[in-house]
């Protein structure tokens, strides 16, 4: 009990901490790399509550996959990030006002809100005993049956983002040279070879 | 178990940050996109966190989903970024003014 408690507060303070070094550090690769500390120590707390697929999946598909491509891209692009930093202190009033009223609302709402006492009963799907069905299977087996069409609607979704990213990013270049199978299939031998009688000791003017 | 109130405590302050950094980094579009990653990631840290007080497996499933499309916005919006810097050779934020809206 108290360990969970003591893990749930490490977690918090560290992906709080590496969440506000994500959006001050001037360097942008280090704020990715915070931004992964703060996955990491998000799919901690998916841990402590009990969601072990979705917290291993935000490590491997996000930390693994999305983080990188953000790596990769800051990386890749040659920007001044200094000069980017220009009017930071210009924003910062504003932007800190509107972070505080936002977070005293929804700190008032964490303290008004009740839980209506049969919202409890009425779960869609109870999460079934962790000792005997784990925390995957149960997921998979309302994933590939109840919620199957929001599966494939998810697919979807990935297909498009995938196809549109590369149309997006692929450049045709016109000088590279290609192979046309087309071309290569139609040409006959008729429109490539000639016969020439050659006569003796002449040669042949090409 | 640890209460319901602290994970949504954790959860709204990593909203605010998220929010806070995209008014803090007008200029940097790389910094947004990572500021909206924070945000779904709050959003995420609510479902799971109700989804265990209630006792309602619902709330990972659309965890679940929400992941999804939050990994495709990265890739889409990262695409246009370098579609972007290509063509323009910059990403700052008042520079993407081509449509004059």
């Amino acid at each position: 009990m108290t360990l969970v408690a003591l893990f749930f507060y490490l977690f918090a303070a560290i992906m709080v901490a590496s969440a506000l070094m994500v959006i001050s550090s001037r360097n942008p690769v280090h704020s990715v790399l915070f931004l992964i500390l703060a996955f990491l120590n998000g799919a901690g707390l998916f841990m402590l509550a009990g969601a072990e697929f979705l917290a291993l999946i935000l490590v491997v598909v996000y930390v693994g996959a999305v983080l990188v491509l953000f790596l990769f891209v800051v990386m890749m692009l040659d920007v001044d990030f200094v000069a980017m930093r220009q009017g930071v202190m210009q924003y910062l009033p504003v932007g800190a006002a509107i972070g505080l009223v936002l977070l005293v609302e929804l700190i008032l709402v964490l303290g008004a809100y009740t839980l209506s006492p049969e919202i409890a009963s009425q779960g869609v799907l109870p999460i079934p005993d962790p000792a005997a069905v784990t925390n995957t299977e149960a997921l998979g087996n309302v994933l590939y049956t109840k919620y199957a069409f929001y599966f494939q609607i998810c697919g979807l979704i990935l297909l498009v983002a995938m196809i549109g990213a590369i149309v997006l990013t692929l450049r045709h270049t016109t000088r590279a040279k290609r192979q046309d199978v087309g071309a290569q299939v139609r040409r006959r031998p008729e429109d490539a070879v000639e016969v020439r009688e050659v006569a003796s000791g002449r040669g042949l003017q090409l | 178990m640890i209460g319901l109130s602290h994970y949504l405590t954790v959860a709204a302050i990593l909203f605010v940050l998220g929010v806070f950094g995209i008014f803090l980094n007008r200029k940097n579009v790389i910094v947004i996109l990572m500021s909206i990653e924070l945000i779904l990631l709050a959003v995420n840290i609510n479902f799971i966190a109700f989804s265990a007080a209630l006792n309602d497996l619902v709330g990972q499933v659309f965890a679940l989903f929400v992941l999804t499309v939050a990994a495709a916005e990265a890739a889409i919006g990262l695409a246009i970024l370098v579609a972007f810097f290509r063509n323009r050779g910059s990403i700052a934020v008042e520079d993407i003014d081509t449509l004059k809206g």
